[in-house]
């Protein structure tokens, strides 16, 4: 078994990453030419990741299965970055940024990579303003700020509502600029599918060309994994259609543990689910809540009124509405985390409070803000969003109230790494939100872009050296080594048995009902009889999927269902982790909330004594039950206690 | 709703394509378009035969990657929304629907409705950036930039490059493109030291990549998604202007 190493630095938390900058082992540039990193991905994590290690002199060979890697889910985010900078002078500092992110997580997250993470987050934003990225600013000409959930400065950069959009353009710039360099090739339109590791050592990966269908093998010194989040094992989440686990689940497959897996974020603000035919829910960034209230009505009649259309929802007096956010939680109010504001709609909903043809939607009223602010202020801070809005609900934010419902957004479990990022494959490193390492159990608003970037440009470019610095007199991999091949040939039998099947039902038909499974029994709120039968009902799912789905066109062309197969049955196989993490793991935390463990008020009750680890799970071959393996959490910097907001 | 359909569907880029007819029934008005392809291609797959294919991603209007030319215009009837944002309710029952791939010598059709759109990155690769590498950067609040110069390069950094511009030219040109990018680092402190180079390099891309010149019709302007405005055309050929005498000198 792997003895599971974190390798945190010695030393005071704040001295840890300065420590280890000091003694760690680098590359000298005439030897960095003679290595090659593959990074895979190209948001936020894997572009800045191959422009840092483009410029540093590496040779990087960087995929996307997009037609280009501007097009990374990153540039989805809208509301905003965090930093430590106190340019407001409202008494923000690196400790604090730590402080409210471990807190926000629920103590489940790795004390020095967030201090880590808090530390650099200033370097950040001054990367992206030389690259020219438009944050807000003010008449002064000064960068602008705003607040978000669980916290309570204002240390939030913003680009309108399109910071992800920015900030991902910046390092596009970064990347394009490596390109033509020569420092970086890029692969579009490929997908990873398989890890190759030779003696124990990541060395390759083979990946799939999408337009024409053939396997390709590419051989490095070292691998990144920067694929992004699983939450499309929900069917319906905010994630792009083509965002998947298969790179992650691969890896995992080939002896990576997977750390946290059941840890995923629900956003409290999305816009409701309509009908069956949804592909895809749409965020309404978290922003919103510094100027919207979130409501319902505080009388069941008014609700059947408002159902039936006797009244609209600007009829009802203060007086007759429930600002439940306002009223449980007076300090953070319509600011708290998102799995507190998320668990409490749907306990207002699942009480018969909630709005709209389905009773699945709360109400985020701008009516105030408008009052106060007049309607120009709102427009210029969020004129997108309630555009967006309007085109899919045909209704105006702006006179009426929009209405919202919790969504799957984000996943705060992911490859386990250690403070290096380097997973538990030697020469196997995973960055952004495809690795564990940062948010605990709940990810605060405006910290994914801050990790992934943090991670691109100003970590690994570090700790990736210590790996490397060993490996500068191996010379290049040929992909004629057997293992390649090994690998090639697992790749294409597996989707040689998938052309096969020529069942009856559509990929979509099996991932929808996976969805359905996991959004019901593995979502929001969560039970051990749930659990198990979430995992049996996976497996039976999983080999229905085998002998029954129906893929048509050919394997060696451009095959978009083939695709979507090939990620649905890592999907069905992640999922019963899922589920089998949910279940071991007896507490709530974050946005792992057991119904068995709540206080009197409905809160999330933790068990620090048994449950303060991260769960780092580890594959043992087809058809056995994976075996866990405990990172204990150490808390020296900060006191563990019981998250309060009110 | 029901809709008869006409798409464009091509096997590969070597061969011919043309239109096929195909219909959906009972599509409801809140159904995005892309939806409504999902429903006719779910379809297809029933029936036994092969999907329409089409690219798309985000299916909130950010990526860029959809690129649909519905009933002759460049992501549908409705103004500032891509494809993935356009709703079933902008067209009318029983209503017949020409649906096309971006057309433009520099965007080669990969498969259907699916293209190469690669021309546009290469374009960025000329120097479509700020040169800054990682690292030994001055704290973001040294230099200050007027609200007003902040607010226009934001306007212009808004394009997601999805080519819409290029479709709705009749001379298929990207100048909407290419002074996008090139007007939002010229508004920048940041972006002033190569604003030269970078305009003199990112045209002569475009004109390598074949797409056409500008003729100020001013239709890439009413397509675009994210309404990106022609002034940015005319401070493009400012700055290529001024660049070029420059470099005579």
């Amino acid at each position: 078994m792997v003895k599971l190493n974190s390798k945190i630095p010695e030393g005071p938390i704040e001295k840890k990453w300065s420590n280890y900058k000091d003694q760690q082992s680098l590359v000298n540039p005439a030897n960095k030419r003679k290595i090659d990193i593959i990074v895979v991905g190209t948001g936020l994590a894997g572009a800045s990741a191959a422009a840092s290690l483009g410029e540093l002199g590496f040779n990087v060979k960087n995929f996307c299965f997009q037609d280009s890697p501007r097009r990374a889910h990153s540039i989805a985010a809208q509301g905003g970055i965090n930093a430590a900078k106190n340019y407001p002078n409202d008494g923000d500092t690196v400790y604090r940024l730590f402080y409210d992110t471990v807190k926000g997580g629920d103590y489940r997250a790795r004390e020095s990579n967030v201090y880590r993470l808090a530390e650099v987050s200033n370097n950040i934003i001054d990367q992206c303003i030389a690259q020219g990225v438009p944050f807000a600013r003010e008449y002064s000409g000064l960068l602008d700020n705003r607040s978000f959930g669980g916290a309570q400065v204002s240390r939030t950069f913003y680009a309108r509502g399109q910071t992800g959009q920015q900030l991902l353009l910046g390092a596009y710039g970064a990347l394009s600029k490596e390109i033509k360099k020569g420092s970086v090739k890029m692969y579009t339109r490929h997908e990873m599918l398989d890890l190759v590791v030779v003696e124990g050592r990541a060395r390759g990966i083979i990946a799939r060309n999408l337009i024409n269908g053939e396997l390709e093998r590419h051989a490095a010194h070292a691998v990144v994994i920067a694929t992004g989040g699983y939450g499309n094992v929900f069917f319906l989440s905010t994630n792009a259609m083509g965002s998947n686990v298969t790179a992650v689940w691969k890896v995992f497959k080939k002896g990576s543990f997977f750390g946290n897996p059941s840890f995923t974020q629900i956003h409290p603000t999305c816009i409701p689910v309509h009908g069956d035919f949804q592909s895809k829910l749409t965020l309404m960034s978290e922003s919103l809540r510094n100027d919207g209230r979130i409501w319902v009505p505080r009388k069941k009649e008014d609700v059947a009124r408002l159902k039936n259309g006797e009244i609209k929802p600007k009829d009802l007096s203060e007086e007759e509405r429930d600002y439940y956010l306002e009223r449980r939680y007076p300090a953070f109010g319509n600011l708290v985390p998102r799995d507190v504001a998320s668990r409490a709609a749907k306990e207002r909903c699942d009480a018969g409070y909630g709005v709209g043809e389905t009773g699945l939607a709360v109400y985020l009223d701008f009516e105030s803000a408008i009052e106060r602010l007049g309607k120009d202020v709102i427009e210029e801070r969020y004129g997108n969003l309630f555009q967006m809005y309007q085109k899919i609900v045909d209704e105006n934010p702006y006179e009426t109230p929009m209405m919202i419902y919790p969504a799957v957004h984000y996943t705060m479990g992911g490859i386990w790494v250690d403070y290096e990022l380097q997973t538990t494959i030697p020469g196997l490193f995973a960055i952004g939100e495809a690795n564990f390492s940062d948010h605990g159990a709940n990810r605060l608003g405006a910290s994914a872009l801050m990790q992934g970037l943090a991670d691109g440009y100003f970590v690994l470019p570090y700790t990736i050296q210590s790996y490397l610095s060993d490996q500068i007199g191996v010379p290049r991999f040929s992909t004629e080594l057997p293992e390649f091949a090994e690998a090639e040939k697992q790749t294409k039998e597996q989707l040689e048995k998938l052309m096969s099947i020529k069942g009856k039902n559509s990929v979509d038909h099996f991932h929808k009902l996976l969805g359905k499974i996991m959004w019901e029994y593995v979502g929001m709120s969560r039970n051990k009889k749930g659990l198990l039968h979430a995992i049996t009902a996976i497996k039976e799912l999983r080999e229905e999927f085998w002998k029954d789905v129906r893929i048509p066109g050919e394997i060696n062309d451009l095959n978009t269902e083939l695709e979507k197969a090939a990620r649905l049955a890592d999907f069905l196989e992640l999922g019963e982790l899922m589920a089998r993490d949910g279940l071991d793991r007896e507490e709530s935390c974050g946005g792992h909330f057991r119904e068995e463990y709540q206080t009197k008020e409905g809160e999330a009750l933790r068990n620090d004594k048994n449950f303060t680890f991260v769960s780092a799970w580890e594959y043992m071959g087809e058809g056995k039950e994976p075996k866990l393996n405990k990172e204990k959490l150490e808390y020296e910097a900060i006191e563990v206690k019981q998250r309060n907001y009110k | 709703m029901d809709f008869k359909l006409k798409i464009w569907k091509q096997k590969n880029a070597g061969s011919k394509g043309k239109f096929v007819n195909y219909e959906v029934k009972g599509i409801s008005s809140d159904t995005s378009f892309l939806e409504m392809l999902d429903i006719l291609n779910e379809d297809l797959i029933y029936k036994g035969e092969e999907p329409v294919v089409f690219d798309h991603d985000c299916r909130e209007g950010i990526c860029g990657m959809c690129s649909l030319y519905i009933n002759g215009y460049a992501h549908g009837p409705d103004a500032a929304i891509t494809t993935c944002q356009l709703h079933m309710r902008k067209f009318k029952d029983g209503a017949t629907i020409t649906i096309e791939p971006f057309r433009a010598r520099p965007f080669p059709v990969i498969k259907d409705l699916m293209i190469d759109r690669t021309a546009l990155d290469t374009m960025i690769q000329a120097g479509g950036y700020t040169s800054a590498k990682t690292g030994g950067v001055p704290d973001a609040n040294a230099i200050l930039i007027s609200k007003e110069n902040s607010d226009l390069a934001m306007d212009a950094a808004s394009c997601i490059g999805c080519g819409a511009c290029v479709a709705s030219c009749k001379n298929a040109s990207a100048m909407l493109f290419v002074s996008a990018k090139v007007s939002q680092l010229a508004l920048l402190p940041q972006g002033k030291p190569e604003a030269a180079e970078r305009v003199l390099n990112m045209v002569a891309a475009m004109d390598e990549a074949g797409f056409g010149n500008c003729t100020n019709t001013g239709a890439c302007e009413a397509e675009c998604p994210k309404e990106i405005k022609i002034t940015n055309i005319a401070r493009l050929n400012r700055e290529y202007f001024s660049a070029s005498f420059a470099s005579e000198l």
